[in-house]
């Protein structure tokens, strides 16, 4: 068959950074044919504030409430980080109690990152409706989080050692509460979203990544569990108590939007079982019972023993970062979140190289959209999960 | 069959009544009637705009404008007093003249194609015999008026929704229009007036929905791709083109963009009312409730009361299919270009003709259900 060429001029658009659907201000140079993409380029920097150069001349403590300002949707995992890499260069031990806090914190965290990347997900593919139901548990998430910490964001709960503060009154049947409702809900949006005809013709078989693409590229988190490879730093890395805890690793074949999509839904609902199984587990349990027994068994008693601690010991303002080197890594809702300190027996860290799982993962994203509709980027992009915050530091 | 009333001939006996020349008070009538529908659509895209934003609220779990009168029924008169008040720019390097006539291009267009849509026997600007073929000539006049103002904005992300919008536009009128020819083929005339009155017999029963069924569908799916509904947007779609076409747009230029899309959105929903929903007629004819209230049939008292029982119908018709199309809006996801264009020349198209063809061999086989 003989076909006729047209060939018209190729668009150069520049996406962003105020484009509505760049998840902050990334900028894309987005080159066009027609409808397709011919290529794509990725301009970073829009939102860079000097985080590593900060963290050279803070101590740890003044460096804190920065680090929220990092992944702002993930807030607890980046001082998870940043209060786990000097725990783990000076060996400072952490009481039970506090481990089960920092991680039914974590995983309330996980949540609340997964449900609003699921708003924006399903709204980049033009359904507007779910970004205001997460929008209601998200704000659940955010009022456990404000009475346990006294802010819904920008918390500054951990604390070298352990947390700011133990969980206040009642706190622990709230956050049960809260799970036993949340489940339930997943299965409504898995409803509302995952077997709409529309939607699985957007996402599935788009921007597929194969499992060896994934590893070679570096990607981390769900994008990588989407593409087969069963990698969770919770299993990996032992960190915290997560052995303890009766979880399995989300992961899918699929290795497309809809497994990566698969994958953070299934992710909420695991995190939202290991919750509830912290909650039960929890050393001294709800707060009054441990103050009651503490009270009770007078000042000698075994609850006030190290297990029962929110903090090993209040960390002093000269807490020195030991001298020695070091990669930590967390399992953040993006991916892997590391931080790799070299501190010099002083009290700032000589460096404090971040590793945003979100600046990993953004890299494969021109790979993908090549050669796809214009469109697909915004579906690719959001299954991608970037906060600008985190990527550009 | 009664005529019903005549407003025309009723108004203009009471002018020359008062002693003015018959032709005056006939060019009299010949404004009243249009100023009225004016009037009357733009009322109808505003309380769309409000159920847009009420029923949005509600299925998403908000409350939606509450303050600016009962309800936040004020909230469209704020909008389009908001919008007249704005200083209208034209971007530095825009073509003017084109960038100006565009969206007066897509407004007028909609306008038009109300002068033959029916509300009652004679409730119509005009009964031409062309009805239906006028309203998709009309119709698709708009089109150009996007590409003019996509392509004159001189704005990348304008052009790319200009051309989608054209795209779209052309591949859906066709399947729109199968399926009015269908309605044509039973109704044996264009005319909006007979198409209403050849489905007035048996009541619900003798609607064009239970004979036509797949014309139904995709006339309601190539409508909402004509008026630009999610899920098929694609030329305004926010996440992808910013605005689309309206990118550049502000103050009373974009206010034509934003009524004359609610305008078409009622156009389509009465459109379908009259098509396929038996227009102003009620599930069971009209003249049973006359018979049973032992009412002669030709009451001027009753008469007004029949044709604002016939308008009421029509309206509220059209706002179920209204109320429809937004609630499809919340609901579901966006479309892909491919997949639009794939949806109406792969699926609506062949299952349009093939429905036209099924039309007229049942038209043959049975005369008397279908119109023969």
């Amino acid at each position: 068959m003989v076909m006729i060429e047209t060939k018209a001029e190729r668009m150069v658009i520049n996406m962003g950074p105020h484009h509505p659907s760049m998840h902050g201000v990334l900028r894309l140079i987005v080159t066009l044919d027609g409808e397709n993409v011919v290529d794509c380029e990725p301009v970073l920097g829009y939102l860079h504030r000097s985080m590593e150069k900060i963290a050279e001349n803070r101590t740890i403590i003044q460096y804190l409430p920065y680090v929220t300002r990092w992944d702002y949707l993930a807030t607890m995992f980046t001082e998870a980080i940043t209060v786990n890499a000097p725990e783990k260069l000076a060996n400072v031990p952490v009481p039970r109690r506090a481990s089960y806090i920092r991680m039914i914190m974590l995983e309330l965290s996980r949540i609340a990152s997964h449900l609003l990347w699921l708003g924006t997900f399903v709204a980049d593919i033009g359904a507007q409706t779910p970004f205001f139901y997460v929008f209601r548990e998200r704000e659940m998430i955010y009022d456990l989080f404000e009475a346990a910490t006294g802010m819904r964001m920008m918390h500054n709960y951990f604390r070298i050692g352990g947390v700011a503060a133990d969980l206040p009154y009642g706190w622990i049947e709230k956050c049960e509460d809260f799970c036993n409702y949340f489940t339930p809900v997943i299965d409504e949006y898995e409803k509302l979203i995952t077997n709409n005809p529309i939607f699985r013709k957007r996402v599935e078989g788009l921007g597929t990544i194969t499992r060896d693409e994934a590893i070679n590229w570096g990607l981390s988190g769900p994008m990588l569990r989407g593409s087969g490879v069963k990698l969770d730093l919770r299993k990996v890395d032992h960190y915290e108590l997560y052995d303890e805890l009766d979880w399995d690793v989300q992961w899918d074949n699929g290795g497309d939007c809809l497994a990566r999509y698969l994958v953070r839904v299934r992710e909420m609902r695991e995190s939202a079982k290991m919750i509830l199984q912290c909650l039960k587990q929890i050393p001294g349990g709800s707060y009054e019972n441990l103050e009651a027994q503490r009270v009770l068994a007078g000042p000698k008693s075994e609850w006030n023993s190290m297990d029962y601690q929110f903090i090993s010991k209040k960390p002093s303002p000269t807490f020195k970062v030991a001298a020695g080197e070091h990669y930590v890594r967390v399992e953040a809702p993006k991916g892997e979140l590391g931080v790799y300190i070299i501190g010099e027996d002083s009290v700032f860290p000589w460096r404090f190289k971040i590793r945003p799982p979100g600046f990993i993962n953004l890299q494969i994203l021109p790979e993908l959209v090549r050669g796809m509709k214009l469109a697909d980027i915004m579906a690719i992009l959001g299954s991608v999960d970037i906060i600008m915050g985190e990527v550009d530091r | 069959m009664y005529g019903g009333i005549d407003l025309q001939k009723s108004l203009i006996e009471i002018l020359s009544g008062l002693g003015l020349p018959t032709d005056v008070a006939k060019l009299i009538w010949m404004v009243l009637p249009m100023a009225v529908m004016i009037l009357g659509v733009t009322v109808g895209a505003l309380v769309c705009t409000w159920l847009e934003r009420k029923i949005s609220a509600a299925a998403q779990q908000r409350i939606g404008p509450e303050y600016a009168g009962p309800f936040g029924l004020l909230i469209p008169l704020a909008d389009v007093g908001k919008l007249l008040i704005k200083q209208g720019t034209i971007p530095a390097k825009a073509d003017p003249l084109l960038y100006t006539i565009g969206p007066a291009l897509v407004f007028t267009s909609v306008f038009l194609c109300y002068l033959v849509i029916p509300f009652g026997q004679n409730l119509i600007i005009s009964d031409i015999g062309t009805g239906v073929f006028f309203i998709i000539a009309i119709s698709s006049v708009a089109p150009i008026g996007l590409l003019m103002a996509g392509y004159s904005s001189n704005n990348k992300y304008s052009l790319l929704g200009g051309l989608r919008a054209a795209a779209q536009s052309i591949s859906y009128e066709i399947p729109l229009a199968l399926a009015v020819l269908a309605i044509a083929l039973m109704t044996n005339g264009l005319s909006t007036i007979d198409i209403v009155n050849q489905q007035a017999e048996y009541g619900i029963l003798s609607w064009n929905i239970w004979r036509q069924p797949i014309g139904f569908v995709i006339f309601i799916i190539a409508a909402l791709a004509e008026c630009e509904r999610l899920p098929f947007d694609l030329p305004e779609a926010e996440e992808e083109l910013v605005a689309g076409y309206q990118t550049e747009y502000s103050g009373i230029r974009f206010a034509f963009f934003y009524g004359g899309s609610y305008a078409n959105l009622l156009l389509a929903g009465l459109l379908a009312s009259i098509l396929y929903l038996g227009g102003w007629e009620l599930p069971f004819p009209i003249d049973k409730i006359s018979d049973a209230l032992g009412i002669q049939a030709n009451t001027a008292w009753w008469q007004v009361l029949a044709a604002f029982i016939g308008l009421t119908a029509t309206l509220v018709k059209t706002y179920a299919f209204i109320f429809f199309a937004i609630l499809l809006r919340w609901t579901v996801p966006r479309v892909r270009i491919d997949q639009l264009l794939d949806l109406g020349w792969k699926f609506l198209l062949p299952i349009g003709l093939a429905n036209l063809l099924i039309t007229a061999a049942l038209k043959l086989a049975f005369p008397f259900a279908f119109g023969g």
